[in-house]
């Protein structure tokens, strides 16, 4: 790929409008060719993050959530990747964009948080020294006084004694400590993009619970956009602003978190609340898990590449499903709330099939409507 | 469901202690300290990582146990230990009736066949060069349970119980996802028709969609085969909805135990308030915002030298100085629920005093009052009749 044709010095200034979203994505399509054939992994996928807010991106593994971020960095090798549409990070365009540029955007505007912080950092060097690196690099400042910002941002991120700990080898931390070293090699150069991909899947209950404390009192200070990246809903519910959920490379739900958590309208997003135990829930009921594996992303279905596993084909007239891709529109709920679904009446099969059966204590046993604070969600005001 | 049954039938004439006729396992006071060596040559050990120090517990014929902790607490080598994979240091683990804590390899393979694993990791606890036929026939030949000619159709019979197609005996175990590998360990674990299942992490290491089908797959099992289940998870949500009793561990020893709904809706133990409460809720999605939580300072300390005292106290916010100074017991404080904490009480109906002090003996802040303990059968595996009422503060029963 040429990346003279996409070099725009200008852009390098301060994004066109203040009040535009600071990480646009538009059509963004990332294809692998390999032996086998092309991987389509993220086809034809667009949102927007604000400062200050967060987007939550669930679905299971291949359904390329990590993928699509991953190319807002810029760390997919252009010789092995296709990428088409356009990313464009406070006004500047990503996609395309020189290695020298990519540089001194990532780190500094977009940092990542990665899943497992003991392959993250590096064995052989320091905590401090990881974290004075990239501010070193981004910042010209003596070894002294980016030491200096390393204690700071370690003391800031919680870690006891961050003075005497600067000096500790990776292996020296415990688990939570090691991803708190990370947010903090994140966050050294404020930047407004943070992508946490899994940030708290591979820690216990508790640590999660501190670090996901952490995440907001430090998105709070900084005001920067985050994007989460899990499989948990329980995270996504309690962290993100919007949410978006992916299936087979593309996004099949996406709207403000309340919105969706509590008014589904795809049958996929329905499959993964009801194969999620409730600690409150009743402990005898089966779980409800979705038939079938994910789909290959080398030979994708037809249509829509939820319907080898999806319960409801039947309702749909025809052949719809299986041979026409929905596209991703608003359903009954408005604007705010977009659905790639051939489903014609999602709401009405949602209360009357669909929780009964994942969650019947949000069902009114008389009336047999949802319990008044979830119908009250009004879709308008989020 | 006939686990169902089973544990609705009364269980507290079980005599303390005893084995009852229904009891399958039965552990007392185990301990497992791995030794710390020192550099050099001459590798003298400096330390022990106290991973299981003194637990005791029962698990009845077809029901399943719960045990739950973050890591570190133990739960892994709990498991281990049972299925002997780790010889304990000390303590007894009756299976049946027989200590099979101290018994020989050899005389161990008779037992080897009816306690079997379910690993945590299917995509390193098969061997990538077997087929999944001699994954699965390989437990039946070396136990000589079926001649070798009859084998190939167990295979296959075991295949369709966990939902594999049986034509695909002869595939590797790298043609297979995740869910479909952890059925493919599942099936090798039913091959021997065990008696008890030993489940550690059973769906950790899979996409959400498909844990709910391989639990829902292990439900199946147990109804059909009656198998009782050791199951051990750090994920609350899927223990809960999995076991009909539940042991908390932490650092090494169980905090508290008893039946689902006890440790659910009246958690006395600080930490299982904490685990609890630390799990982001989907339904928070209806209120917004985060939900009141407890929070949790730090991590689990160090097994190698593990706080004195109550091994919650660094991390516990109620912690006051008896803590430091006493360990407190096991206690049953209910006909199924026991628990080991000084302030034990629900979640914001904290005691003020000690409930321990009258039990051991020793005043407020933790020293000897001169008063004489009462007696209560404390690490004692399965319950009492009588139990620590802590109402009343004396020893109760029915």
């Amino acid at each position: 790929m040429s990346t003279d044709t996409f070099e725009r010095p200008d852009d390098m200034a301060a994004p066109a409008s203040p009040d535009d979203p600071f990480l646009v994505v538009e059509n963004l399509t990332v294809k692998f060719p390999t032996h086998d054939g092309l991987v389509q992994a993220v086809t034809d996928l667009s949102y927007t993050v604000e400062r200050g807010k967060t987007l939550g991106i669930v679905g299971e593994s291949g359904s390329g959530k990590s993928v699509s971020s991953m190319a807002v960095l810029g760390l997919h090798d252009p010789k092995h990747t296709r990428l088409s549409g356009s990313i464009r990070v406070g006004g500047v365009e990503v996609i395309g964009a020189s290695e020298d540029r990519m540089r001194k955007i990532r780190g500094n505007d977009i940092a990542m948080i990665f899943q497992d912080a003991l392959t993250a950092l590096h064995p052989f060097y320091t905590i401090g020294d990881q974290i004075s690196e990239g501010y070193r690099i981004h910042h010209k400042v003596s070894k002294g006084e980016a030491k200096k910002r390393a204690i700071e941002m370690l003391d800031r991120v919680g870690i006891p004694q961050a003075n005497r700990r600067v000096d500790d080898y990776p292996h020296q931390f415990s688990g939570g400590m090691r991803q708190r070293a990370m947010i903090a090699m994140a966050l050294v150069n404020d930047p407004q993009l943070l992508l946490a991909d899994e940030p708290t899947t591979a820690l216990d209950v508790t640590v999660q619970a501190q670090i996901l404390d952490l995440l907001q009192d430090l998105q709070r200070e900084f005001n920067s956009a985050v994007i989460i990246i899990t499989h948990d809903l329980g995270v996504v519910a309690e962290l993100a602003d919007t949410t978006m959920v992916m299936y087979g490379g593309r996004a099949v739900e996406y709207g403000a978190t309340r919105e969706i958590l509590t008014h589904p309208e795809m049958p996929y997003s329905w499959g993964l609340m009801g194969s999620v135990p409730d600690v409150t829930g009743d402990a005898d009921a089966r779980l409800i898990p979705i038939p079938g594996n994910p789909p290959s992303l080398l030979n994708p279905p037809e249509g829509c590449a939820f319907h080898p596993r999806c319960p409801h084909v039947d309702k749909v007239p025809g052949d719809l499903c299986r041979t026409t891709l929905p596209d991703l529109v608003p359903g009954d709920r408005g604007e705010n709330h977009l659905k790639r679904c051939h489903l014609a009446n999602p709401g009405e099969i949602y209360t009357e099939e669909v929780l009964p059966e994942i969650a019947p204590d949000l069902i009114d046993p008389t009336t047999g409507e949802m319990i008044p604070e979830l119908a009250a969600v009004d879709p308008d005001e989020l | 469901m006939s686990i169902v049954t089973n544990s609705d039938v009364e269980p507290a004439h079980i005599p303390a202690g005893g084995v009852g006729d229904d009891t399958l396992l039965e552990v007392r006071d185990l301990k497992k300290y791995f030794p710390v060596k020192s550099g050099g040559v001459i590798r003298r050990t400096v330390a022990h990582v106290q991973a299981v120090d003194g637990i005791s517990f029962t698990l009845r014929k077809g029901t399943s146990l719960g045990l739950v902790g973050e890591s570190g607490c133990g739960k892994t080598t709990t498991g281990r230990l049972i299925t002997r994979l780790y010889d304990p240091t000390s303590g007894e683990i009756n299976f049946e009736g027989t200590d099979i804590a101290g018994l020989t390899r050899r005389q161990m393979m008779p037992i080897r066949s009816e306690i079997q694993m379910i690993f945590q990791d299917p995509y390193s606890s098969l061997n990538p060069r077997h087929t999944v036929g001699t994954i699965v026939g390989t437990p039946l030949r070396v136990h000589n349970m079926v001649p070798e000619k009859k084998v190939l159709p167990r295979v296959q019979e075991l295949l369709e119980v966990v939902g594999l197609n049986p034509e695909h005996y002869n595939r590797y175990p790298s043609e297979f996802s995740g869910g479909q590998r952890q059925r493919i360990g599942i099936a090798r674990a039913l091959a021997l028709q065990p008696k008890l299942l030993v489940a550690d992490e059973p769906v950790s290491a899979l996409d959400v969609s498909i844990q709910a089908q391989v639990v829902n797959l292990l439900r199946d099992v147990q109804e059909e085969f009656g198998i009782a289940f050791l199951f051990i998870a750090h994920d609350l949500a899927i223990v809960l909805h999995f076991c009909p009793e539940v042991a908390v561990m932490y650092l090494g020893k169980i905090v508290e135990i008893g039946d689902r709904e006890t440790i659910y809706e009246h958690p006395h133990h600080p930490y299982t308030q904490a685990l609890l409460s630390a799990a982001p809720d989907v339904k928070q999605a209806a209120i917004g915002g985060r939900r009141e939580r407890i929070r949790l300072e730090g991590d689990v300390p160090s097994p190698i030298n593990p706080p004195s005292g109550c091994r919650f106290r660094t991390r516990c916010w109620m912690a006051q100085e008896i803590c430091a100074k006493q360990e407190p017991p096991l206690m049953q404080i209910g006909k199924r629920h026991k628990v080991a904490c000084h302030f034990a009480g629900e979640l914001h109906e904290t005691p003020a005093r000690p409930v321990t002090a009258g039990l051991l003996g020793v005043d407020d802040q933790g020293n000897p009052s001169g008063e004489a303990a009462i007696e209560q059968a404390a690490d004692q595996p399965g319950y009492a009749d009588t139990w620590y009422d802590l109402k009343t503060k004396s020893v109760t029963s029915t």
